[in-house]
C-alpha cells in the first residue's frame, strides 16, 4: 500500500527525534508567550522557554488536563488571536460545560494532512468514493474525516448519521469503496445489509472506524461479514479530532502523526514515564498546533506504545489498543459520558438526588444506556400513569444533559447498591478484550 | 366514605409478589382483595386488608415500598347493568376513574373499588345518587 508522506512517515528514529526536539522547542516559546494561562503555569514551576531544548527537557513541563480547559473556557488557552481562527469545535464536559478548540487554517490543513495520511495506509486513494457517517457539527468526527477525504482526493459523501437506509441505498447507488463511521453503526449497518439481501451488491473495500472504544474481535467481525479491511483510526478534539492516530494494515498498533503529536506514556498513579510496551496513560504535547497548542495533555486514555519499525515500512511510533479510561469517562455510541452528567441533572430535578445506578450494555452492537431510578416516598404514586410521567421526566433531563436517549428504569427503594464511601454508579457490561 | 387501600410498588423479578404476601400471612392479615397493574419493568399491587395501617407498616419493615391510598368501594346488586350505572354517574359528573377492580363480600351485594381522578367530588355523585359505600369498618370484619 502507498505511504502518503514518506519522507514524514518513515524517517529515522534519530531524525524523527531532532525534528521533535526542535518543534518541542518552538510551541512551548510560542504558548508561553501567547497563552497567559500557560505562561503563568511555567512561572508557577519556575520555567522559562529557554529551560527547554530539546526531548529530554519534556518532563519539566507541567501536565494540562481538561480542567485547565475547562477553568479557562472559552478561550483561553487559545493562542492565536480570533481573527486567526477559522473554526471552532466542541465536545461536552463533565459539568456541562463545552470544551472548546479552535484551529487556525494552518491547523486545519495539518489535520487533512494527518486524515489523508490514515485514510492512505488503509489503502483509500483518489479512486475511492468514501461515505463519511460520523456526525457532522461540533463534533470533530464528521469534518474532520471530511476534509481528509478531499485532500486524499477521494470523492467524499458527506452522510452524516441517523439514515441508514439513504446510506444504504448511496452505498449501492454509488458503488462507495470506503466508509468512515463507528464500529457499532457499522455492524448495524452490515445487519442491515444482511437482512434486505443488499450485501451482495455493495463494493466496499475499507472501512475506517473509531470514535468509540472496540474489540479487535469486533474490527475482525466487521472484515468477515463486509469482506473489507477495516481499520482504526483514533483521536481527540483537544489535540485536534481523528488522524492523530491509525492503524495499517499490519494491525499491530495505530501509528502516531508524530511529527505534529508528541506522545508520552505515564504511569497512572506517579505520572512518571513508563517504558515502551508497558500500560500507562497517553499523554500527547502538539508540536505544530497554531490555535489552541497544548503542553503534556492527560488524554486518561490507557495504552503503551512501540517505537520500533512497522512491517508496512513506517517508522512512526505505535500506540496499542485502548484498555480504557484513567476516568469514568464513558463513551456511548461515539458521544464522551460523564456519570456526573447524569448525576447533576438526576439532582436538578428536585435538588434532592435520588438513588441511581446506570447500567451499560452493547445489544445487537448498540450501546445501551439503561439508569435505574429508586422509587422513594417522594417519587411514590400507586398510578401506573404518574410513574410513567415520572419516568419521562427522569429520561427527558438525562437527555437534555448528555444528548442521548437512554431508559429510565424505575426500582424499589433500597435495592440499588451502596457502596462504602464513593458509591458505585456505573455497571458497564460491554466487553472491550 | 373512603376505606385504606395499601399500594405496593414492586420490581419485576421472581418472587417479589410473593415476599409481600408472606409479610401479610405473618402479620396474621387478610387480605380482602387484590389487584395488580403491571409494566414491562414493574407492577403495583393493590390491597383491600384486613388492617391496612399494620399492613403498610409491616410491609415497610420488610423493606418494600408500601403506601396507603383511598378509594370508593362502592356496593352494588347483583345484576345486570349495576356497574355500568355507576360508571355512567361517575363519568356524567365529569370525573376520569385511574383504576377500579372488584371486592369480593359474604353479603348478596357486588362491590367496586373504584380510584377516581377527584375522590371528593366523586363520592359527592356517588351519595347524591343513593350509593352505598363499603366502610372501614367494614373492611375490617370481612
Ligand atoms: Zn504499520
Amino acid at each position: 500500500m502507498a505511504i502518503w508522506n514518506e519522507a514524514k512517515e518513515c524517517m529515522s528514529r534519530d531524525q524523527m527525534c531532532v525534528l521533535q526536539g526542535e518543534r518541542l522547542k518552538k510551541q512551548v516559546k510560542y504558548v508561553y508567550h501567547n497563552v497567559e494561562y500557560y505562561r503563568k503555569k511555567m512561572q508557577n514551576v519556575g520555567l522559562e522557554p529557554g529551560d527547554i531544548n530539546g526531548l529530554e527537557d519534556l518532563t519539566k513541563l507541567p501536565f494540562t488536563t481538561k480542567d485547565d480547559l475547562r477553568d479557562t473556557y472559552p478561550f483561553g488557552l487559545f493562542a492565536a488571536p480570533q481573527s486567526e481562527i477559522v473554526r471552532i469545535h466542541a465536545s461536552s464536559g463533565t459539568t456541562g460545560k463545552a470544551t472548546v478548540v479552535g484551529y487556525t487554517r494552518r491547523d486545519i490543513d495539518i489535520w487533512a494532512e494527518c486524515v489523508a495520511r490514515a485514510l492512505t495506509q488503509c489503502g483509500i486513494g483518489k479512486n475511492d468514493i468514501v461515505q463519511v457517517a460520523y456526525g457532522y457539527g461540533l463534533f470533530t468526527g464528521g469534518l474532520g474525516a471530511h476534509y481528509g477525504v478531499e485532500n486524499v482526493g477521494a470523492t467524499v459523501v458527506p452522510m452524516s448519521t441517523g439514515n441508514t437506509k439513504k446510506l444504504i441505498t448511496m452505498m449501492n447507488d454509488f458503488g462507495a469503496t470506503g466508509i468512515m463511521c463507528t464500529p457499532s453503526y457499522l455492524l448495524h449497518i452490515a445487519e442491515t445489509l444482511y437482512e434486505t439481501g443488499e450485501i451482495n451488491n455493495i463494493k466496499l473495500k475499507a472501512a475506517v472506524c473509531g470514535a468509540e472504544p472496540w474489540t479487535e474481535k469486533m474490527r475482525q467481525q466487521i472484515e468477515e461479514k463486509l469482506h473489507v479491511n477495516c481499520f482504526d483510526i483514533y483521536g481527540l478534539s483537544e489535540i485536534m479530532g481523528p488522524g492523530v492516530a491509525c492503524d495499517c494494515i499490519e494491525h499491530k498498533g495505530l501509528h502516531v502523526q508524530e511529527d505534529h503529536f508528541l506522545p508520552e506514556i505515564v504511569a497512572k498513579e506517579t505520572l512518571q514515564p513508563v517504558p515502551d510496551g508497558e500500560l500507562g496513560e497517553l499523554v500527547f504535547t502538539t508540536l505544530t498546533k497554531e490555535g489552541i497548542p497544548l503542553i503534556r495533555y492527560r488524554t486518561k486514555d490507557l495504552t503503551s506504545i512501540d517505537r520500533t519499525p512497522c512491517a508496512c515500512g513506517r517508522t512512526t511510533a505505535r500506540i496499542a489498543r485502548f484498555k480504557g479510561r484513567s476516568d469514568d469517562m464513558l463513551v456511548l455510541r461515539g458521544v464522551n459520558v460523564f456519570p456526573s452528567q447524569i448525576e447533576a441533572a438526576l439532582l436538578e430535578m428536585d435538588g434532592i438526588l435520588p438513588h441511581y445506578m446506570i447500567i451499560v450494555d452493547r445489544v445487537n452492537n448498540l450501546d445501551t444506556i439503561e439508569v435505574q431510578v429508586e422509587v422513594e416516598e417522594r417519587f411514590f404514586s400507586d398510578e401506573i400513569k404518574e410513574l410513567e410521567k415520572l419516568t419521562k421526566r427522569i429520561e427527558g433531563v438525562i437527555k437534555t444533559a448528555i444528548g442521548l436517549a437512554v431508559k429510565v428504569k424505575l426500582v424499589e427503594p433500597k435495592t440499588l447498591e451502596r457502596a462504602e464511601g464513593k458509591s458505585v454508579h456505573v455497571i458497564d457490561k460491554r466487553v472491550f478484550d | 366514605m373512603f376505606i385504606k387501600q395499601v399500594s405496593v410498588f414492586l420490581e419485576n423479578s421472581a418472587g417479589r409478589l410473593q415476599s409481600a404476601l408472606k409479610v401479610l400471612k405473618n402479620e396474621n392479615i387478610n387480605i380482602v382483595s387484590l389487584s395488580l397493574a403491571d409494566t414491562n419493568d414493574y407492577g403495583m399491587l393493590r390491597m383491600i386488608v384486613s388492617d391496612a395501617a399494620r399492613a403498610k407498616d409491616a410491609l415497610k419493615a420488610a423493606g418494600l415500598s408500601a403506601h396507603l391510598t383511598d378509594v370508593l368501594a362502592i356496593k352494588l346488586p347483583h345484576t345486570v347493568g349495576s356497574l355500568e350505572h355507576v360508571l355512567s354517574e361517575v363519568a356524567d359528573a365529569g370525573i376520569n376513574v385511574e383504576y377500579m377492580y372488584a371486592l369480593s363480600t359474604k353479603d348478596e351485594n357486588a362491590c367496586i373499588v373504584i380510584k377516581p381522578e377527584n375522590a371528593e367530588a366523586c363520592a359527592k355523585a356517588l351519595e347524591d345518587k343513593k350509593f352505598d359505600f363499603v366502610t372501614n369498618e367494614e373492611v375490617e370484619n370481612f
